[in-house]
């Protein structure tokens, strides 16, 4: 009996720890939240939405519009996300489905996981060695001046950091479809690229579409990276070889020096990029939960 | 199970416990702390090392940024901060009791470039400040070729790198060009982060700058001389208010303080009279409060705060040539002694 009571209550308190702690993490999102919105009222009150659709982000005169930023940060990660795309499926398949175990794939998988596990100052500074050079000799065959960085550097490299974190869902998602589908379709007489295109890609889309959604959210936050490639203009881009800038760079370089009203509108786009991010989080679960109805229903 | 999550509970514990001593440690009696421009900072952690080794006093300086400096220093979570810029009327009210500026060295902003051969190159106030607009675009365009006869200059665009942070170069960079063209100062104006014409590349910090510039033939861009100086930079000769082609020099940027300094030191040493000066030179300062009772601050640190202050000014003037910073004038360190042994504890003076 005494012994019951004391587990019952060591039970209780180990639950209510977990409970404090699950909790912690939504008073955290939360806390972050109002933070922002509390830093950046001067800026709210001052600019209000105007903000969003002002393209002009001037220090001196203390007159400060998002859009160039908002612009370059949706179009770096599209454009990265467009890039990324065939290769993260590719490789979800051909680690999933061709080569399933084996030296080579131990290879290839440990591989992509370093990818991703690659501080972003490093791809940058790669990306300054290697892709900058590249994207001139591009530039100076198209007749444009050769910046060199600009939003196609910084989507390359994007793309690039990217690529693991929906390959490797991607990865799971398709070894772990059930063999007996796959030999059904065998045994209909299709052939290996049929069976990928009619069972493997339909019943794993939620899976790679997740992993995609994942990769943006990753490419929209990504700072020191793009930083170094992007250029930091603060103008509207007019091509896709122009320097521009991302709300996340922005934040970056301006901060530490700003203050008063500059500061409080650097806390706005850092707002909005929170909701950004939060909106494209809610998207993908809406999305896959959807599309994974959807491919059960197909499949069986 | 639940022994391990005792063991994980009391570890967490007691790491908290740690991390509240570690921070009670920071501000253990006898350690002054210090924060700011980060420009300074090499010559100060040679400086207050060997400080440490002659008084065994510990100096924890964090190069944060000069606006950083200044807001800690407001905050009083600092005993000094370090600044590139003599701070405003508005920093300076918020600042609620008398501050007080030392400078420590000079520091200057040199214009770098990347041409082929990289020959050294002499430029005008006015051909400066029209590349900077993005009024000069090729490198042989005749105004810059005018002052440079000797050399052969390509027939290549010109890429304009500049700070995409805010930052004290880019303030006194600035500041200069606001002087000696009126252009400038309608356009652009001073500040620590300009609105630049479209078209320009924006890099983070002197790294990301001279980065750009060794891998883009053409670009132009402007950094620190000590960093252009380590790391074998061409940067070019700038004719002066005498008429002077002067090349930047740890030697010339001194010579650009030898003009008459105010009791506040809060003088702009960019364009100045100085014959054999370098003309986009600056100070860099120290700043604390001119009475150091407030915030329960016991005499014995403002007593230390106060000491060390004036060695950074005297003896510590010995070591910051051979860090290649430019060392203060004679006048410039007797006005700076003058106003450390200003500074009081209750009303009376911490020096004698």
């Amino acid at each position: 009996m005494v012994m019951k009571s004391e587990k019952d209550t060591s039970e209780k308190r180990f639950k209510n720890i977990i409970l404090v702690s699950g909790l912690s993490v939504i008073i955290l999102l939360i806390a972050i939240f109002l933070t922002l919105l509390i830093a950046s009222i001067p800026a709210i009150k001052t600019f209000g939405l105007g903000f969003f659709i002002s393209k002009h982000w001037d220090p001196s005169l203390e007159k400060f519009g998002a859009l160039p930023f908002l612009y370059g940060t949706l179009i770096t990660s599209f454009l990265a996300l467009i890039i990324s795309i065939p290769f993260s499926i590719a490789i979800s398949i051909f680690l999933g489905e061709y080569f399933k175990d084996g030296l080579l794939s131990t290879f290839l998988r440990s591989s992509t996981e370093v990818l991703a596990g690659i501080p972003s100052v490093i791809y940058g500074l790669w990306g300054l060695f290697l892709l900058m050079p590249i994207t001139r000799y591009i530039q100076t065959l198209l007749g444009t001046t050769p910046y060199g960085v600009g939003i196609f550097t910084a989507s390359l490299i994007l793309s690039i950091m990217i690529i693991p974190f929906s390959a490797s869902i991607g990865r799971e998602v398709v070894s772990l479809i059930p063999a007996d589908l796959k030999e059904a379709a065998y045994s209909l007489g299709a052939t290996r690229f049929e069976v990928i295109k009619n069972v493997i890609i339909p019943y794993a889309r939620s899976g790679i579409i997740a992993g995609i959604l994942l990769a943006f959210g990753r490419a929209i936050g990504e700072t020191m990276a793009v930083t170094m490639l992007i250029g930091n203009s603060n103008f509207l881009p007019k091509s896709i070889f122009s320097p521009a800038n991302t709300m996340a760079s922005v934040i970056a370089n301006e901060f530490a020096e700003s203050t008063g009203i500059a500061a409080s509108s650097l806390v706005y786009i850092g707002l909005v990029l929170f909701l950004v991010t939060t909106l494209v989080n809610i998207a993908g679960t809406y999305v896959i939960k959807k599309i994974s109805l959807e491919a059960s229903k197909e499949v069986t | 199970m639940l022994n391990w999550f005792k063991r994980f509970v009391f570890f967490v514990c007691i790491m908290t416990i740690i991390s509240l001593f570690g921070f009670n440690a920071y501000a253990a009696e006898g350690e002054l702390i210090g924060a700011g421009a980060t420009f300074p900072q090499p010559l100060y952690s040679k400086m207050f090392d060997i400080y440490f080794q002659q008084n065994k006093i510990k100096i924890n300086y964090q190069g944060i940024g000069s606006g950083g400096g200044i807001n800690q220093l407001i905050k009083k979570t600092v005993d000094f901060g370090g600044t590139d810029a003599f701070m405003t009327e508005k920093e300076l009210s918020e600042a609620g009791s008398p501050v007080l500026h030392i400078p420590t060295c000079l520091g200057a902003v040199v214009v770098t470039y990347n041409l082929p051969g990289n020959p050294k190159l002499k430029l005008t106030p006015d051909v400066i400040s029209d590349i900077f607009l993005g009024k000069i675009k090729k490198w042989n365009d005749p105004k810059i070729q005018e002052i440079n006869k000797d050399v052969k200059l390509p027939d290549l665009g010109i890429t304009v790198v500049r700070r995409a942070d805010g930052s004290g170069t880019t303030y006194i960079f600035s500041e200069y060009l606001s002087k000696v063209s009126k252009e400038w100062k309608e356009k652009m104006g001073t500040g620590k982060s300009l609105s630049w014409p479209e078209g320009f590349i924006g890099q983070k910090g002197n790294p990301g700058v001279s980065g750009y510039i060794r891998q883009t033939q053409g670009a132009i861009g402007y950094v620190e001389l000590l960093y252009a100086l380590q790391n074998n930079m061409p940067f070019a000769s700038i004719k002066n208010k005498s008429g002077n082609f002067i090349e930047p020099t740890p030697k010339t940027v001194s010579n650009a303080a030898k003009v008459k300094i105010p009791a506040d030191t809060n003088v702009s040493l960019t364009d100045t009279d100085a014959k054999d000066g370098y003309p986009i030179s600056s100070f860099t300062w120290l700043i604390f409060y001119k009475e150091q009772n407030y915030g329960g601050r016991t005499k014995q640190r403002a007593e230390s705060l106060a000491k060390l202050l004036l060695w950074i000014v005297k003896e510590g003037q010995n070591y910051v040539e051979p860090l290649q910073y430019s060392p203060l004038p004679k006048e410039a360190s007797d006005i700076a002694q003058k106003i450390v042994k200003s500074m009081t504890y209750n009303g009376k003076p911490i020096l004698n």
